[in-house]
């Protein structure tokens, strides 16, 4: 049957190729379909689509920053996506070896497609914290606030100036510090966002997407 | 749409879970999975070669035919498979742009072939990928010249509406097109000649008279060289006249270095003729008869070669400049040196470091004149190794400096060209990226009306206005406007973009001050005023400081002012304006709002206020302020308003 050709091939060695190329040296070859079906809560057929169309993309079975960044600024062809990718570069590259492996793909998709709420926030509160030290300060904010409207790029509507991303932040900071420290724990956050309708709703807005 | 990266679209939306904890208006909503296919192998037989593929693979770009509903046309019910009756070889590549998003030209097959299979296939060559564009603009370029040269022999009669003037430029361009322009051609071509030859001859001693001695023929049979020179002359006044007259750019014509030589050669007579009894400046006068041997440059019009060696010697501009410099060098060296060597014997020739220039010259070329030639013995020794040095200076660079010219001549041609291209590739990728942005404004106005008549209930409608749009780009738009509500700014058009950069330069500030707000609802603003589309008074609903935004349709509003605001062509318009009626006042109210807070850009929050709606509403539509207007919530409208610094009044 199809389905386990597919899985058997999944398994099969990869072409190493030991050559002079030190460029495309690096591959990778994931886990078992088992491993991986038990460390994630996607299904058999979920991991078999998300490993063809990430293999599809870096045959070479790792993404580097370079290609990520690539992916993803052309969802966004009128702005700059490539600061925005660069953090979120980071929050996937959990054991920060400088590349996504498929595994590390597919543990960030899981947290945030199936994961919980709780979880998610705990993604999120992880990606705002750039030098993962347990705080979001003012400066990490302002940065991932700038990286996210420079994704929206020159054109729109109303123009955009260049307080907007600090006021955008003086608001996040309004609403989640909450003994006004100056900055934000992963508690205050996770409270905070609870509390907050939209950001719970906004939460469960993805989760049909595979 | 990056298509070729379509199945990283899931990863992409679920990313945007980063903006959520930021943003402070809610969400659209997803669209929704309406095929609940299973993915399946689909078989496509052509002409009997059997090629399997997902169906989400040719899914992928809806705008193809093995992407869209046409290849129903080609199923064969018995088999269950797709037949096409065309080259499979052809296809393997038309297939492989599905599975890698790029479409590559194979180069052993024939151009016009396989634009045929494209064009079958619905797909179109812009997107041929770079590693192989390049290949297939030129072939299809040479196809073209072929073509157009067999056309071309069929066209060589005059053009029905061209006049005068541009007959006469063709016949000058291409001597060929007419009998007129081929005899002109050979006339000046012989007068040319003429001319050249008579300055020769004019100076060659003709035999002596009785009792003179020899004289040049010039000076012996004046009146005859005369009257020939003012022929020529005459005859190349006329053709530049004609030439300056059929020009399409006068001035262009002007500057081009035929035209300078045409001048150059034709001024030594006139200024003779004018300076003609002056004593004094004869002298001068007989050296500018030098000039009149630019005649023979005149030749590079009728001689093609003239012309691409003139051209080669342009662009080798550099190396034979550097050739020049080191010679230069080498030059110096030895004549100071031979010089020095030579300064102790008695009557030597070498009397300056200039005056051994021309020995080092001669020798260094291997010449040889010996009217210089050095007498001491340091001088003998310096003087053999400055010929050695001679033969490896000279005579080693100049196959180098040939053969730089072959490949520089060639270069410049693939260059010119790479360039062109290049630009046409920058625009491709510019058109692409445009493209996307265009198809996502586009699809917000579809979408958005959609949504309005999701709710007036007119189900046809909706399918008739969604059918174009294929899943995954209605989640890429879905993505893209979450984004825009995470930082409460929107994409537009690039043009609307300028013009509104254009109003605001124009704009004055209006003079109303804000009034404090005290109304502190932690909605958020961009969508919490324009809550309600079923109600006019959405300020009297917040009011009640309600956190909860309402769930009834937040983007229509928000829609409402997207049509409004950006297309004022749009199709869509008409039909929600119809729409909007029931929501017109505040939607009015949001956008005065929107654009009174704009004018006041202050940190805190409490101090925005709509206060001045019915003072500053957009111009052209100049709503009465809706009756007991209380200025809006505002805490979470700062970063809406906040953010909104723009100070645009009107929004078309």
């Amino acid at each position: 049957q199809l389905a386990v050709k597919s899985n058997i091939s999944l398994q099969q060695k990869q072409h190493l190729v030991e050559d002079e190329l030190e460029l495309s040296a690096v591959r990778h070859r994931p886990e078992g379909l088992e491993q991986l079906e038990a460390q994630t809560r996607f299904s058999r057929k979920e991991l078999q689509i998300l490993y063809r169309g990430f293999k599809n993309e870096c045959p070479s079975g790792v993404v580097n920053e370079e290609t990520f960044k690539d992916i993803y600024s052309q969802f966004f062809p009128q702005g700059d996506a490539s600061t925005y990718a660069h953090f979120l570069f980071n929050a996937f590259d959990t054991d920060h070896n400088g590349s996504v492996s498929f595994e590390d793909f597919v543990m960030g998709l899981s947290i945030l497609l199936r994961g919980t709420v709780q979880e998610k926030l705990n993604w999120a509160f992880n990606l705002y914290d750039i030098n993962k030290d347990g705080y979001i300060t003012k400066e990490e904010m302002l940065d991932i606030m700038k990286a996210i409207y420079d994704m929206m790029g020159k054109c729109t509507y109303p123009v955009l100036k260049e307080e907007t991303p600090r006021q955008h932040v003086e608001v996040f900071f309004q609403k989640m510090d909450k003994n006004k420290d100056g900055v934000v724990t992963i508690d205050e956050f996770i409270d905070c966002c609870q509390n907050d309708e939209n950001i719970m709703r906004s939460m469960h807005l993805f989760e049909n997407v595979l | 749409m990056a298509t070729g990266v379509a199945a990283w679209l899931p990863f992409a939306r679920a990313a945007a879970i980063g903006w959520m904890p930021v943003a402070n208006c809610p969400m659209p909503i997803a669209p929704r999975d309406n095929s609940k296919r299973q993915d399946e192998l689909i078989i496509l037989n052509v002409s009997g070669r059997r090629f399997q593929t997902w169906r989400t693979t040719l899914d992928r770009y809806p705008d193809t035919l093995l992407g869209s509903s046409e290849k129903d046309f080609f199923y064969n019910e018995e088999t269950k498979e797709y037949f096409f009756d065309r080259d499979p070889d052809a296809f393997r590549s038309i297939l492989n742009f599905y599975r890698t998003g790029k479409l590559h030209y194979p180069r052993h097959e024939c151009i016009s072939a396989y634009d045929e299979e494209l064009t079958f296939f619905g797909i179109i060559p812009e997107i041929i990928g770079d590693c192989c564009y390049e290949e297939y603009k030129d072939r299809k370029r040479e196809n073209l010249e072929r073509l157009q040269d067999d056309q071309e022999e069929n066209k060589d009669m005059k053009m029905p509406n061209m006049n005068f003037r541009e007959t006469m430029w063709r016949a000058f361009e291409n001597p060929h097109t007419s009998t007129m322009a081929l005899v002109f051609y050979y006339v000046t071509g012989f007068f040319i000649a003429i001319s050249v030859i008579t300055n020769v001859v004019e100076t060659v001693p003709c035999g002596s008279t009785a009792n003179q001695k020899d004289m040049p023929c010039g000076e012996r049979y004046t009146v005859a060289f005369f009257c020939m020179d003012t022929a020529c002359v005459m005859i190349f006044t006329v053709e530049y006249l004609m030439r300056l007259f059929a020009a399409p750019s006068r001035y262009r014509f002007m500057r081009s270095v035929m035209s300078i030589i045409d001048v150059v050669a034709i001024l030594p007579y006139y200024i003779g003729l004018v300076m003609t009894n002056n004593e004094d400046v004869s002298g001068a006068f007989v050296t500018l008869r030098v000039f009149r041997v630019f005649r023979i440059f005149k030749f590079s019009r009728h001689s093609q070669g003239l012309r691409i060696l003139g051209y080669t010697l342009k662009s080798c501009a550099s190396e034979l400049g550097f050739l020049l410099f080191s010679l230069t060098m080498a030059i110096i060296i030895f004549a100071t040196v031979m010089f020095y060597a030579e300064k102790g014997s008695s009557s030597s020739k070498f009397t300056s470091i200039p005056a051994s220039f021309w020995y080092t010259i001669v020798t260094m070329t291997t010449l040889g004149y010996g009217d210089m030639v050095p007498k001491t013995i340091a001088g003998k020794i310096f003087g053999s190794i400055c010929s050695l040095s001679g033969v490896l200076v000279i005579a080693l660079p100049v196959p180098v400096i040939v053969s730089n010219f072959s490949r520089i001549y060639h270069q410049n041609q693939r260059a010119d060209k790479r360039r062109a291209q290049k630009k046409a590739r920058l625009a491709r990728i510019r058109i692409a990226k445009s493209g996307s942005a265009n198809a996502f404004l586009q699809s917000k106005h579809n979408g958005l009306l959609n949504e309005l008549l999701e709710l007036t209930g007119t189900e046809e409608d909706e399918h008739k206005l969604t059918k174009s749009i294929s899943l995954l780009e209605s989640q890429h738009h879905h993505l893209l406007h979450c984004l825009e509500k995470t930082t409460a700014h929107e994409f537009v058009d690039e043009q609307i973009f300028e013009q509104n950069c254009l109003e605001t330069a124009l704009q004055t500030f209006p003079s109303g001050s804000p009034s404090m707000s005290d109304h502190d609802s932690p909605v958020g603003g961009c969508c919490g005023r324009r809550g309600k589309k079923n109600n006019p008074l959405p300020n009297a609903s917040l009011l009640t400081a309600h956190p909860i935004p309402t769930h009834q349709g937040p983007l229509q509003e928000l829609s409402a002012i997207h049509i409004q605001s950006s297309d004022p062509l749009s199709h869509t318009a008409s039909r929600s304006n119809l729409n909007l009626k029931t929501g017109d006042s505040s939607k009015i109210n949001c956008k005065g709002g929107r654009i009174t807070t704009a004018i006041i850009s202050l940190p805190t929050p409490p101090a925005l206020t709509p206060d001045g709606d019915g003072l500053h509403g957009p111009p052209q539509r100049r709503p009465p302020p809706p009756p007991g207007n209380p200025p809006p919530p505002s805490i979470q409208t700062t970063t809406s308003s906040a953010g909104i610094n723009i100070v645009k009044v009107s929004a078309l």
